[in-house]
């Protein structure tokens, strides 16, 4: 336990220990990796729903006349299209062509953004963005300790918390978010996720996150609400399709090649914009794909993927046993020859070939 | 957590269990349960003499995968191939239907140097 105590703590994570969670390190917290069996967390959410403790990611705001202008150029997503109330799903780029973060945008107002980045990149986001801003003079400020984030996921809770609020959870589109009551706490109610089974991401003030918590729990309990941990939002995201920053996309990843060029608008100009027109328009020589395992096996970060005869055409990002499909999936960089829905490719696993199909991704 | 008192057992939490010169290997309830869902046991070592130590198949779970070591030296006389389609009898009962590899054991006397069900217990106690 000695490794821990240098570990950053949730407003949670001593309710996490008395619900018997396994414990681990993550970007830098203690976190729950899992509370009892991952395969029945992660059917839980697609089933029914769940709770997240993801109080560890980070909250920033960009405020004032500039703070438009700073998003605009440090993000390749169009952020003219926002407006008061809508989020956006963005990427930051850095100097070199790789990506310093992917983050979420909540526009207040014109002149108050929120921007929601990685827990174990909240250190680099904000040097990166501070120096950044020196040419714009946005006002930033760092409120990621004192928010907790409870994401509330699944087909079932959008009915139990509207039990709990006035507010008209069905009238809040995806990507949408209102300020506004909630369990008698004033939270951002947000319709975003990271699981693709729907429901909201609230933010809390630390001082109630427990509250809202346990009220989240009362409300579900009819619904069969489960705490649900890191193992399951890792699994739940890879079926969708969702790219995870340290696996996917990284430093060196262009967005482009990471199939991120939906977020990816051009018509304005951001961090190494030209760099990145260059590659779509000369396509790009690599490519995220998503990828089912024929043969009997599990791809893993790391392994290498190959071509009929053994030769290495790329590298396995991320991939599971999918806890819903019953199959082994991936996602992985290949050269672009191979990026083709159908294409047979093979996953080298501890010395085999093991033939694997790419597929269109989401993979359900 | 359980762990029957008539097997032997590694640091690696492999059980085994002795008969004549026989050895029946799998993997203990505090490994099953450290590992959490195991979704796929790949071993392809049938009819592989191997020594102690040596790795004789993979386990996975969702999130990680884990070498399996061959608690004594011999040949792999039988695969567990019940597993191939319900690993998770692993999780569910690892020291019956959840077996892995039969081996018959070049080196009997290895067994001396096993862990007992009491140091095992303490072990992971």
């Amino acid at each position: 336990m000695s490794d821990n105590q240098a570990l950053k703590s949730t407003a949670l994570t001593d309710l996490h220990n008395s619900l018997g969670a396994k414990m681990v390190p993550f970007a830098g917290f203690n976190m729950p990796v899992l509370y009892d069996n991952l395969i029945q967390e992660h059917l839980c959410v697609r089933n029914a729903m769940g709770v997240f403790d993801v109080s560890h990611m980070g909250e920033v705001w960009v405020e004032g006349p500039k703070a438009y202008d700073l998003i605009e150029y440090i993000t390749t997503n169009d952020v003219s299209t926002l407006y008061d109330g809508r989020v956006q799903y963005s990427c930051m780029p850095n100097a070199t062509g790789g990506i310093v973060d992917d983050l979420l945008v909540y526009r207040f107002n014109a002149e108050k953004y929120l921007l929601v980045i990685n827990a174990g990149n909240i250190d680099k986001d904000l040097a990166w963005i501070h120096e950044q801003n020196k040419n714009f003079g946005a006002t930033i400020t760092d409120v990621s300790p004192d928010y907790s984030l409870l994401a509330i996921q699944g087909p079932k809770a959008t009915e139990a918390l509207q039990k709990l609020t006035a507010v008209n959870l069905s009238e809040i589109p995806y990507y949408h978010f209102v300020e506004g009551e909630l369990a008698g706490l004033q939270l951002i109610i947000s319709c975003t996720g990271y699981t693709g089974a729907g429901g909201f991401e609230l933010y809390v003030k630390n001082a109630d996150a427990r509250t809202l918590w346990d009220k989240v729990f009362e409300a579900g309990a009819e619904f069969g609400i489960k705490p649900i941990g890191l193992g399951a939002r890792d699994t739940l995201r890879l079926e969708k399709g969702f790219c995870l920053y340290g696996n996917d996309i990284n430093d060196e990843t262009s967005p482009i090649e990471a199939g991120l060029g939906w977020i990816t608008k051009f018509n304005h100009p951001f961090v190494m914009s030209e760099h990145h027109k260059t590659i779509k328009d000369n396509k790009p020589t690599k490519k995220l794909v998503g990828f089912e395992l024929v043969d009997k096996g599990i791809p893993r970060q790391h392994y290498p993927l190959c071509d009929a005869s053994g030769a290495v055409i790329g590298e396995v990002t991320s991939g599971t046993m999918s806890p819903s499909l019953n199959k082994a999936i991936g996602l992985g960089y290949v050269k672009s020859e191979f990026a083709a829905a159908g294409s047979e490719i093979y996953v080298e696993v501890r010395g085999k070939l093991l033939k694997a199909t790419v597929c269109k991704i989401p993979f359900m | 957590m359980n762990f029957p008192d008539n097997l032997k057992y590694t640091k690696d939490h492999e059980w085994v269990m002795v008969d004549g010169d026989l050895a029946t290997i799998g993997i203990t309830d505090f490994a099953q349960s450290e590992l959490g869902d195991i979704v796929f046991v790949d071993i392809s070592s049938q009819g592989d003499t191997l020594s102690a130590h040596e790795v004789f198949g993979t386990v996975e779970a969702v999130k990680t995968v884990s070498d399996l070591y061959m608690p004594v030296s011999g040949e792999v006389i039988e695969v567990n191939s019940g597993l191939d389609s319900a690993p998770e009898s692993v999780n569910g009962d690892p020291y019956g239907d959840g077996w892995m590899v039969k081996v018959k054991m070049s080196k009997p006397s290895e067994v001396d140097g096993l862990m007992s069900h009491a140091d095992y217990t303490a072990m992971v106690g």
